[in-house]
């Protein structure tokens, strides 16, 4: 098993954040009651004729400028050609071997391909099996079917569950920061199936491989490659082989089943779609693309770097996160006095505040806002508060919002800036913990603890930590 | 103005007539509505030039056509009147929206009285092969019209309709005006909209008009010619389309190829399309001899690349939204084979097999890839020739009108019937077929065919042809 090498590589759907489908000029749908947004067009009527979406193609740009991809200045679509009744024209237009862009690369992962195409139908399965065989009935809702989408295609350069995840969130991220989709998995406008094989390290080869197939969550897409490596290990170790096959993930079991073997791979008969010319791509296009382009994560996360000084982890988790690094950026520019250091307000916003929101993604929703926690966090690198009683201002904050100075005022959570008071308390604790006294006095700096609780009781944690304990040892004369 | 002297009137000098205040358009429209009314309740007694007749048409008001009736191919979309492309499938399909074509007719004042018959699909030379009956030739009821477009030129022939709109894949509009000793033309592919056509073969399918003289069709063409937002393919045509005046041929060379004008056309056709050449030069034309070298491959290419388009176009008829529906299917499978097994045609089934086999996957190149490299070499071909001379000429069709039943058992000799106006499709250039004279007391058609958008040019030669040669339609006016 420790000899194996997971070899994997991702197929990314992204639904276009367009006005318009792809091939018609139907609004897309944000569940509307079915088939309301449906024309001649997108429902495959007779003598009906695709006219491409211009706006879905600039997006198709963007996102192969932001993934540094050659750009073809002539794409051309074709038919992928296969029944199903969520396909009204019985094929779907798609891109096949010249998409509209070639290569490029993603943080440490290289890109095959992107292209567009347009989404499938919803089907709805009426009766107890929810799946189409055994269902009494089956109805389908095309509003949904036409919705433009982005395809990206990775080389195989992925080696665990885990970089697959994190790299799909950069991924996302991207895409957010580019505004062309919500890629948002649990509603679909994500989509991702992974390709799976294993190898002995150090091999150049590839073996073979699976593909695992619509996973709609972060956590299912690195649980599933997790139990799809696991299962293909166990096979090689008992000495059986890997079949090439297209497989279903259940992330309520964890069971992988079959979806259909590479024998009973579909012949999509691709060929140019004659309905429409090709896309050629002209310097105002790709003007106009580039135009449009924003910063994006990674770019962001070496500034924050080379300008703020973040550590890179830091860095990565605003920059990757598009509204923690909005939100961390309108702390900076809020004029806190005192200024709150960057890497302080990078640890409190990924650290403290989030670990506060529960399911809040932005904390731009929360009732912190962005000023207050610099603010808090400007205080207390000015040890006007300490830490313990900082973390007190955040938890008021997060329950009622406000301002971190009132809140510090109103319930007396100020540091000590009194040294002599100090002083008179650490010595009333000294008095009053002998025995911690003497061992601190003997060399075990662990029993201090008795004596910093009597004087955080004394000031009602308004002590600075470490005055505290400096002040023991001077009394101790340490 | 009586019966006679109203039917004798062309579309244009009807529509003249009306303007002028001399003809009421009522009186013209029901008088050819209930002709075409009495061919349709004739049934086999008549010619079956009518899959649907109006009850009571609409009057077109606009001009310039003030209301002048025209019959429409089935296999156009017509909001409210059955569109079934000749097809069982489509049997009573009412589509919810009308081809451009035909809305730039009737915005013109054009007012439909019917739809033509066809065959099933515009797949046939004979029209035998529709769902709805075979179409009789008004020159000889034994015999064929010609197809795809036959039911259209035997109403035009019969004096049933003014004008008709048909399409034209591989010849499906000269060939039947050919056999039917009509006027027809295959305008520049782009040239027209498809939108509302449906389809056969894609990026072959072209509308045209079917007409008893040169200048109507020029009318024709005048009203439904331009880029079409619907239709990525349409073109915008450079010039307006103007009234044929030319009397004379002086100063123009006419190529004629010996791969089109020596095996396989009839004696009695030659002969016929010989006198034509010598009128032509009559009027100062000039004739010599041209190559089209890749010509004779064009039947083969054509039968790969349309079948493997008709293959992928007809796929959306499988029952699930539309047309028919095979009666408690067991599942899914068993209602598309059952579906499609009852809707289609033994020639359509014929050609999806043979498009399914040309695109499949270790086929491909062989077959739509060779095929596709024959075409732009035709294109080439007839590029090289446009050098040389101003027009092409061949006889429109090997033979005159055939038996019925005549060809039904042998494909390959009903495929033949293209062999002239096949490579014209494949080069998506204009041609227009005009009648040249009798051959056994039927009509034989000459095709005059010019560089992508030389239609007036085109159009110019004809008349100043059918001026001379003078073709007397009326022997088939019932």
């Amino acid at each position: 098993m420790s000899d194996l090498e997971p070899v994997i590589g991702l197929e990314i759907h992204i639904q276009l954040a367009t006005a318009t489908k792809m091939f018609c000029g139907c609004g897309l749908s944000f569940g509307e009651p079915s088939n309301t947004r449906t024309c001649p067009v997108c429902l495959g009527l007779p003598g009906s004729l695709p006219v491409a979406n211009a706006r879905a193609v600039h997006f198709g740009l963007m996102i192969g400028l932001a993934l540094g991809s050659e750009l073809a200045p002539r794409s051309i679509f074709h038919r992928k050609n296969y029944f199903y009744p969520d396909l009204p024209k019985g094929y779907q237009i798609s891109q096949y071997d010249e998409p509209l862009c070639l290569g490029g690369r993603l943080g440490d992962v290289r890109i095959h391909r992107v292209h567009l195409e347009e989404d499938a139908a919803k089907l709805i399965h009426v009766g107890s099996s929810g799946r189409i065989h055994g269902s009494d009935a089956s109805i389908v809702d095309f509003n949904r079917g036409g919705t433009p989408l982005a395809e990206i295609v990775t080389e195989p350069d992925l080696r665990s569950a885990e970089q697959a995840g994190e790299w799909l969130r950069l991924l996302r991220s991207t895409m957010r920061a580019l505004g062309v989709s919500d890629v948002n998995m649990e509603e679909g406008s994500l989509r991702c199936d992974a390709n799976i094989s294993l190898r002995p390290a150090g091999s150049q080869e590839l073996g073979v491989k699976t593909e695992l197939k619509n996973m709609n969550s972060f956590r299912f897409i690195e649980r599933g490659i997790r139990a799809e490596i696991a299962r293909q290990a166990k096979l090689i170790s008992s000495g059986e082989r890997v079949v090439q096959e297209t497989l279903h993930f259940d992330p309520a079991s964890g069971a992988i089943t079959s979806l259909r073997s590479k024998e009973e791979a579909h012949d999509y008969r691709y060929f140019p779609e004659p309905d429409l010319v090709p896309v050629a791509i002209d310097r105002q296009m790709l003007d106009a693309a580039a135009a449009d382009m924003p910063e994006l994560p990674s770019a962001r996360a070496q500034r924050f770097q080379d300008e703020l000084g973040l550590a890179p982890d830091s860095a990565q988790l605003l920059a990757f996160r598009v509204e923690l690094g909005d939100y961390f950026e309108a702390a900076l520019a809020a004029g806190a006095d005192p200024a709150p250091p960057p890497q302080a307000l990078a640890n409190w916003v990924t650290g403290e505040l989030l670990g506060r929101l529960d399911d809040l993604d932005d904390p731009a929703a929360s009732n912190v806002q962005a000023g207050a926690l610099a603010a808090l966090v400007g205080m207390l690198d000015a040890r006007q508060v300490n830490a313990g009683a900082a973390r007190q201002v955040l938890d008021r904050l997060i329950a009622d919002g406000g301002d971190p100075r009132q809140i510090v005022q109103a319930e007396g959570l100020g540091a000590i800036e009194d040294s002599d008071e100090l002083a008179s308390i650490v010595a009333a604790a000294l008095a009053a913990n002998p025995d911690a006294a003497q061992k601190v006095k003997d060399g075990n700096a662990k029993a201090i603890g008795p004596i910093v609780g009597h004087v955080m009781r004394e000031t009602k944690g308004r002590a600075d930590g470490g005055e505290v304990s400096r002040l023991v040892n001077e009394q101790l004369g340490i | 103005m009586s019966s006679p002297d109203l039917l004798a009137l062309t579309a244009a000098q009807a529509a003249e007539a009306i303007v002028a205040g001399s003809l009421d358009a009522a009186e013209l429209v029901e008088s050819y509505r209930s002709r075409a009314q009495a061919d349709r309740a004739a049934r086999e007694e008549g010619l079956n030039c009518f899959t649907w007749v109006a009850e009571e048409s609409e009057i077109g008001t606009a001009q310039p056509l003030a209301g002048v009736p025209v019959a429409v191919k089935d296999l156009f979309c017509t909001a409210g009147a059955p569109s079934q492309s000749g097809s069982r499938i489509l049997e009573g399909y009412i589509p919810p929206y009308t081809a451009t074509a035909v809305q730039r007719l009737t915005e013109a004042g054009a007012s439909m009285i019917a739809k033509t018959n066809q065959d099933e699909f515009a797949m046939g030379s004979s029209n035998e092969n529709s769902a709805y009956g075979p179409v009789r030739n008004p020159w000889d009821r034994t015999r064929v019209p010609g197809g795809s477009s036959g039911g259209s030129a035997a109403a035009v022939a019969a004096g049933l309709a003014p004008w008709a709109l048909g399409t034209d894949t591989g010849g499906s509009i000269r060939q039947p005006a050919a056999l039917c000793g009509i006027v027809g033309l295959k305008p520049t592919y782009g040239a027209v909209s498809r939108y509302g056509m449906i389809a056969f073969a894609s990026s072959l399918d072209q509308a045209g008009p079917l007409t008893r003289d040169v200048r109507d069709a020029a009318l024709m063409l005048s009203l439904m010619v331009g880029q079409d937002p619907a239709d990525a393919t349409s073109l915008q045509f450079p010039e307006q389309i103007g009234v044929p005046c030319a009397e004379r041929l002086d100063g123009l060379r006419l190529g004629v190829p010996g791969e089109l004008t020596g095996e396989g056309i009839e004696a009695g056709v030659l002969e016929a399309f010989r006198a034509a050449l010598k009128t032509a030069e009559g009027l100062g034309a000039e004739i010599v001899e041209v190559q089209l070298p890749h010509a004779p491959h064009a039947l083969a290419a054509y039968y790969v690349l349309a079948p493997a388009e008709a293959s992928s176009n007809l796929a959306r008829f499988d029952g699930v939204r539309y047309g028919l529906r095979a009666e408690n299917p067991t599942d899914l499978l068993d209602m598309y084979t059952r579906t499609r097994h009852d809707g289609f045609g033994a020639e359509v089934k014929r050609r999806i097999m043979l498009g399914t086999y040309a695109l499949s996957s270790g086929y491909y190149d062989a077959y739509y890839g060779r095929a596709q490299r024959v075409r732009t070499m035709i294109a080439r071909d007839f590029a090289t020739a446009f050098g040389e001379v101003d027009f092409i000429l061949t006889p429109t069709a090997p033979t005159v009108a055939f038996e019925l039943g005549e060809k039904t058992g042998d494909p390959l000799s009903m495929y033949l019937n293209d062999f002239c106006t096949v490579p014209m499709s494949l080069a998506g250039i204009p041609a227009i077929s005009i009648p040249c004279g009798l051959s056994g007391g039927l009509p034989v058609g000459l095709q005059l065919a010019g560089p992508a958008f030389s239609e007036n040019r085109l159009l110019d030669a004809a008349y100043a042809m059918e001026s001379v040669l003078a073709f007397d339609g009326s022997p088939a006016r019932v």
